[in-house]
């Protein structure tokens, strides 16, 4: 197996007194697509944003692509640019069209030329099916059709990983299979992703591994086959016998 | 009512449109100094290490508890004491006008930059922006957006606040309009008039305003 494209080791995190990550250790290969879940609250998201440097840890270590996120030298804006992230709430910029929502980084992070941003832009859009609508603002398109948009912005930075935030717990029910289907897409490329999400099905049919967190700490690090058919811990059990039910 | 005499203020005019140009060079002195004023506040509020956040608080907090009043006389008669010459009323009054509404442009550029969802930062970042580049193109655009109205709206208080530049002695619209009505003893025309240039301009503006929102509100 080659390197691992993002390390994490016993990594530690504290709101103040709380302790939000306990001794967090897992591997992502070039490739590969990890699901992460959990109960809510059990420190997920905050995991995630701290392999971007989003969030702050105290302790550990997380390397992406052999630099370290941790290291106060590290350019984090320039290790940004190549890990793409989903947000739940989309966050797209509400002042600027869908098309500008992904031309910007590719235009002033890159310094790509308008023109060349713009098709960029136009490219990605039209791989998320949302052509027609790339000169519409955030507020006219469906909870869908914005974390398509939101999708192809993180993409237009050409990134070398994924991560997604819950990307779906924020939409109708209708919508969830046109975001879903897009990261489908991804993974049947290659693309190496790690996913915090609570559709099971998504996280069977696609996830390589299963991540499960409980009150900041990892309990199981799994494959995704083994993880289904006997959880090891209790708690995934209850956790599974509760989201698999409905 | 029947002797209601329109010929007194059109013989005033002249006169009237003189207290209205100073009204309107305070007014705009004012603005712009105070949004100056309150953009720096606003940034030392958010951005500046300890203890300039505190102090342009302490400023901010302590401005907007006086009466308006109040703040022009102290400009008035205490500056003069402290500098020990006197300052003038035009420039008193201007330096009371705009510290006094850099107070409360501070606070509306401070609510409209941190009134933009954190997320938007934090996406923003997460492409690879740099703080300031996030800021700038992301951030800052939608601050002005939610901002503009409300500095424009709190514009129009200050347009009718310059009238208490009467107390110290300035011939705004409104001081010289009373100068007339004593002259020629009517106070009913001219108070009228006076009320009605009030009612047209601030109507005017706010609806400008109102247009203003509801472009930036797509």
């Amino acid at each position: 197996m080659t390197a691992p494209m993002i390390t994490i080791e016993h990594v530690d995190k504290f709101y103040g007194k709380h302790h939000v990550l306990k001794d967090c250790s897992t591997q992502v290969a070039k490739g590969e697509v990890v699901v992460v879940c959990g109960p809510s609250g059990s420190g997920k998201s905050t995991l995630i944003k701290c392999v971007n440097g989003l969030e702050p840890f105290q302790r550990g270590k997380i390397m992406v692509d052999g630099v370290s996120v941790g290291d106060r030298k590290t350019n984090l804006p320039r290790l940004r640019a190549r890990i793409g992230m989903v947000f739940q709430l989309f966050e797209l910029y509400p002042h600027m069209s869908a098309l500008d929502n992904v031309r910007l980084a590719p235009e002033k992070v890159l310094g790509l030329p308008h023109a060349a941003a713009e098709a960029r832009a136009m490219a990605l859009l039209t791989r998320v099916g949302l052509a027609e609508h790339a000169r519409k603002y955030p507020s006219q398109l469906s909870g869908g059709q914005q974390q398509r948009v939101a999708i192809a912005r993180a993409l237009a930075m050409d990134p070398i990983a994924m991560l997604f935030d819950e990307p779906t717990s924020a939409l109708d029910p209708e919508v969830i299979n046109e975001v879903l289907d897009v990261m489908v897409g991804l993974a049947a490329e290659g693309m190496t992703m790690i996913v915090v999400t609570h559709e099971m099905g998504f996280a069977r049919k696609v996830a390589d591994r299963i991540v499960f967190m409980d009150g900041g700490t990892i309990l199981e690090d799994r494959p995704t086959n083994a993880f289904f058919a006997t959880p090891a811990t209790e708690r995934a059990r209850q956790f599974l016998s509760k989201i698999l039910t409905h | 009512m029947s002797d209601f005499d329109f010929g007194v203020i059109l013989r005033a005019l002249p006169f009237l449109w003189q207290g209205m140009q100073l009204t309107l060079l305070i007014t705009a002195l004012a603005m712009a100094g105070g949004i100056l004023l309150g953009t720096a506040l606003a940034m030392a509020r958010l951005w500046a290490p300890p203890p300039f956040p505190q102090l342009a608080a302490g400023y901010v907090n302590l401005l907007r508890s006086m009466p308006l009043i109040l703040v022009v006389f102290w400009f008035y008669f205490l500056v003069p004491l402290m500098v020990g010459r006197p300052v003038g009323a035009f420039p008193s009054a201007l330096i009371a006008f705009t510290m006094f509404e850099g107070a409360y442009y501070c606070e509306i550029i401070r609510a409209g930059i941190q009134g933009v969802a954190r997320g938007q930062l934090a996406a923003a970042q997460a492409t690879g922006l740099t703080y300031l580049a996030a800021m700038r193109y992301v951030v800052l655009p939608q601050a002005f957006r939610a901002m503009v109205p409300v500095l424009l709206t709190q514009s129009i208080i200050l347009f009718q606040d310059t009238s208490l530049v009467y107390v110290v002695g300035l011939h705004d619209f409104l001081t010289a309009a009373t100068v007339v009505a004593g002259r020629d003893g009517r106070v009913v025309e001219l108070y009228a008039f006076v009320a009605v240039v009030y009612l047209v301009l601030c109507v005017a503006a706010s609806l400008g305003v109102r247009r203003l929102q509801l472009r930036f509100g797509k």
